[in-house]
């Protein structure tokens, strides 16, 4: 357990490309808040002692300094720090949200009280997650039941998982190790249960494990049969490459194909971005963005779906849309 | 010099005895229950709140125990659930949001202003038997069985998944934000209606403009917890699609309604704790407080940014990335008002003759904690780091840090200060200087070891842990022991005082607010003399002077010669 060993440590074990970020901006605020404190602490003291009561120090009024100027300047210091610590807080926060790189994808769902995680190649794991050292994760999170949290304290990250939608969390494994993951948000009688270990491995290392699972056929292969099996290509046309009345099927539909990551125009005027977000609400709550063009005929397949099948089938749109439509 | 003399006065109530305090005035158990008396409504809020305090605390006692070691061992998982939502809506709901605005303020606002009583007395009746009602069926819920969704009340978890009398608690805090909302419409007309002469606003002493402050954010903020617990009756109970996904609801919905009240509740807690050292710190330091103006506008920049800064609580909510910068800027912005007051109140003791009696001790001790736990503030402010440290022990620190640090100190600040008021007995100074020190102490080792486990990681809510987090968890606890003793301590010799302690003269301690130009105990109208006002607060020298080398000036009071 090496991220988890020494004794009485005062810091937790840095293991992502985010820790650093995090932990920079904490020694930083750490430090400016120890110099108020000790100002504070030096005034007050200071004062109390050097001016209580019968003391020899002079009194009467107060110098022409410590009128309302002081009183302006400190304020006017205060607001230029907080300003200043927003400002680098902020940056940090967008700079890390600006480097989006390919990532190795993993679906995690949660329920009381276990983690699930799923890799692309189809491995699954429970309460427990394998990533390779050097490469960006991209996590797609979802609950079965109520709202929890995804906490690793090595990687200084977390992130709610909820019912009914996808939130995601992206980090950069850079040390190897176990870690500890942590439910933290409040979901029951055994919350202090969900626990789990994330372990960083070597990418070679990482390789040979995930080669070892029991694969699975991966998300996109079993989202693939279920979109035939639930009829989805019957107006979507098989593999979603979209169809025309007339050309072999009955209703009209959008074209799947090349879908995802694209600005869909809406009926309504509003344009979105095709994401995971963007698919899944299609799925279950069809008539909500209504695609440009096309009558709001889909029925919803909320409730008929399982958090796992809407997993399957967004990963198998995600696989279409990222190879160019049939017949562009 | 008000130009009414003593003789007038007599003449004009020639009734009323010498020495008919509001205690003695009437007697039996009829004319307590069904007093309008301020003072009395405070002391009825007073011994209802202390015996909140006690379910709180003994629930915080079981947690402290139950986390000595890594396993659940003393408690269930379920129950030690069930503890800290125990924990959580009694101390929050049924003792720190009314601790200091229904106790010393119910007492004090009428007095500070000149008043003969707040605008609508029974109205303050009934806001306490609201209070009540609310707390019985809080209890109810509690000996039911208890509730388990913390005080958050987080749905889904609230309407679907909880097995536990949710309903009733819900309803309990619904019927407590009523009385909140009544306690404040009754303190702004007061304050509106009921000035004494020449009392003009920037007369005010700061603790009727923090109670101001106060009364403002509960009126506007509570009906949107009200509505928030109501949609959750409604999904519990009827099965009202409002919150759950699976029914087209949003759960994040919650809690923006929830954090839109919590949040300003946070000052609805510590903006009254802001008033009280305001008023003891000048007493004691024998100075006029530093930048009044600056700290009056402290407290309505505090009261009004309160309402936009909800969002800070759920940055890893899946709010999206630019709202949450926008609430971060907004809370690092609050964090000025708040600096403001901090250096007002060590500018204050800037040439002062200074005097270390008990209610100055718990004062400074205040400022050294809010400092810090306002400061540790900033941290949950900037985004990146929040993700790492929110909904653990560090928050849990930071927010008792603010909460029981400022606002029960300041409260125990204020009771000692008012005691004398309040009674008419003066508190034993060297055990009450004793309380203070250990109060400090006891306080800081129980929950600054929680920052540092915090920022390793250590969770909230968890009845079990990994074990490299004990050795902290020993530390809160065995801190958590000084800290029930300064807190016990004073109720000992308080009682005590009661009978025994030195008898107070109306102003024993050289104040010069209103409250002390009228007998202590003050009689049932509170002033023989209706006072007139022409000077400012904290006239505790003159203008352009200092006070003097050798001993303490002489003040001028606020209410003239009366």
């Amino acid at each position: 357990m090496s991220g988890l060993s020494g004794w009485v440590p005062l810091w937790p074990p840095a293991a992502s490309a985010e820790a650093g970020t995090v932990d920079a901006i904490v020694l930083l605020l750490l430090g400016l808040s120890g110099a108020v404190l000790l100002l504070v602490l030096c005034l007050v003291a200071g004062f109390a002692i050097r001016y209580r009561r019968g003391s020899p120090a002079k009194r009467g009024a107060l110098p022409e300094l410590v009128q309302s100027e002081v009183e302006i300047g400190w304020t006017a210091a205060t607001l230029l720090l907080a300003l200043l610590l927003f400002a680098w807080a902020a940056s940090a926060q967008l700079g890390e949200e600006r480097t989006q790189s390919d990532a190795l994808e993993i679906h995690v769902t949660a329920r009381q009280w276990m983690w699930k995680a799923q890799h692309p190649n189809g491995a699954r794991e429970i309460n427990a997650l394998h990533l390779p050292r050097g490469e960006p994760v991209r996590l797609l999170m979802t609950s079965e039941d109520v709202i929890h949290s995804f906490f690793v304290p090595a990687f200084r990250i977390k992130q709610d998982v909820l019912p009914g939608r996808v939130t995601q969390l992206r980090f950069h494994p850079t040390e190897t190790g176990e870690f500890h993951l942590f439910c933290a948000e409040f979901c029951g009688t055994l919350h202090a249960r969900m626990l789990g270990t994330v372990t960083v491995m070597e990418p070679g290392d990482y390789a040979r494990w995930r080669a070892a699972q029991p694969e699975g056929d991966g998300l996109a292969r079993e989202g693939a049969a279920l979109f035939v099996s639930l009829g989805c290509a019957g107006c979507h046309g098989a593999g979603g490459g979209g169809s025309e009345v007339g050309v072999g099927a009955t209703v009209r539909a959008p074209r799947l194909a090349g879908l995802y990551g694209r600005d869909v125009p809406l009926a309504d005027g509003r344009v979105v971005r095709a994401d995971e977000a963007y698919l899944r609400d299609s799925i279950l709550q069809p008539g909500r963005d209504v695609a440009a063009g096309y009558a709001p005929l889909m029925p919803s397949f909320a409730g008929l779906l399982g958090e796992g099948e809407v997993q399957r089938l967004v990963a198998y749109l995600r696989e279409r849309g990222e190879q160019p439509g049939e017949g562009r | 010099m008000s130009g009414i003399t003593a003789d007038d006065a007599m003449a004009e109530a020639p009734q009323e005895r010498q020495g008919d305090s509001y205690l003695t005035a009437e007697t039996g158990l009829a004319s307590w229950l069904l007093t309008t008396d301020h003072k009395r409504v405070a002391l009825l809020y007073a011994a209802a709140l202390t015996a909140f305090f006690f379910i709180g605390g003994a629930a915080a006692v079981l947690i402290r125990l139950e986390l000595f070691t890594p396993a659940s061992d003393l408690v269930s998982a379920e129950g030690y659930n069930r503890l800290f939502t125990l924990h959580g809506l009694v101390m929050v709901w049924f003792f720190l949001v009314p601790a200091i605005p229904n106790t010393l303020g119910n007492f004090l606002l009428p007095l500070m202003i000149g008043a003969r009583d707040l605008a609508f007395p029974r109205l303050n009746l009934f806001s306490w038997y609201l209070f009540m009602g609310a707390g019985l069926l809080l209890l109810a819920a509690l000996l039911l069985g208890g509730v388990d969704t913390g005080w958050t009340f987080y749905t889904p978890f609230s309407t679907g998944y909880a097995h536990s009398n949710v309903l009733l608690a819900a309803l309990a805090v619904v019927l407590v934000g009523f009385s909140s909302v009544a306690t404040g419409v009754n303190m702004l007309a007061t304050v509106h209606l009921l000035r004494a002469p020449g009392m003009g606003w920037f007369r005010l002493p700061l603790l009727v403009w923090s109670i101001y402050g106060t009364a403002l954010v509960m009126v506007l903020a509570t009906p949107v917890l009200a509505a928030a617990l109501l949609l959750v009756v409604a999904e519990r109970a009827f099965g009202l699609p409002i919150f759950d996904p699976r029914q087209g609801g949003d759960p994040l919905l919650f809690q923006h309604l929830f954090w839109f009240y919590s949040h300003p509740a946070v000052y609805i807690m510590i903006l009254p704790a802001f008033g009280v050292v305001s008023e003891i710190v000048p007493c004691f330091a024998r100075r006029r407080i530093f930048g009044y103006t600056f700290m009056v506008y402290a407290i309505l920049m505090i009261a009004l940014l309160g309402f936009l800064v909800w969002g800070h609580h759920m940055f890893v909510s899946g709010q999206s990335l630019y709202a949450s910068l926008v609430f971060s800027f907004l809370s690092f912005v609050i964090a000025v008002p708040s600096a403001i007051k901090v250096f007002n109140w060590s500018f204050t003791l800037y040439r002062g003759q200074i005097s270390f009696q008990a209610p100055m001790l718990y004062a400074l001790g205040f400022i050294g904690l809010f400092t810090l736990g306002g400061l540790t503030g900033l941290v949950l402010a900037s985004v990146p780091v929040n993700r790492h440290v929110t909904d653990t022990y560090y928050v849990v620190a930071h927010f008792h840090f603010i909460m029981v640090g400022g606002a029960v100190t300041a409260l125990y600040g204020g009771l000692h200060f008012w005691w004398p008021k309040i009674t008419g007995r003066m508190p034993p100074d060297g055990w009450a200087r004793f309380a203070a020190v250990l109060m400090f102490f006891g306080f800081s080792f129980t929950f600054f070891p929680m920052f540092v486990m915090g920022f390793l990681g250590m969770p909230r809510r968890y009845a079990s842990y990994p074990p490299e987090f004990q050795v902290w968890h020993v530390l809160a606890s065995a801190g958590a022991v000084l800290l029930a003793a300064a807190y016990l301590l004073p109720m000992g010799y308080l009682a005590w005082s009661l009978v025994r302690g030195r008898r107070a003269g109306d102003d024993p301690w050289n104040a010069t607010g209103l409250e002390w130009r009228t007998a202590s105990p003050p009689p049932r109208d509170n002033f023989r003399v209706p006072p007139i006002v022409e000077e400012a607060a904290y006239l505790y020298h003159p203008r352009h002077e200092g006070p003097r080398h050798e001993e303490q000036e002489p003040h001028r009071d606020q209410g003239g010669g009366t």
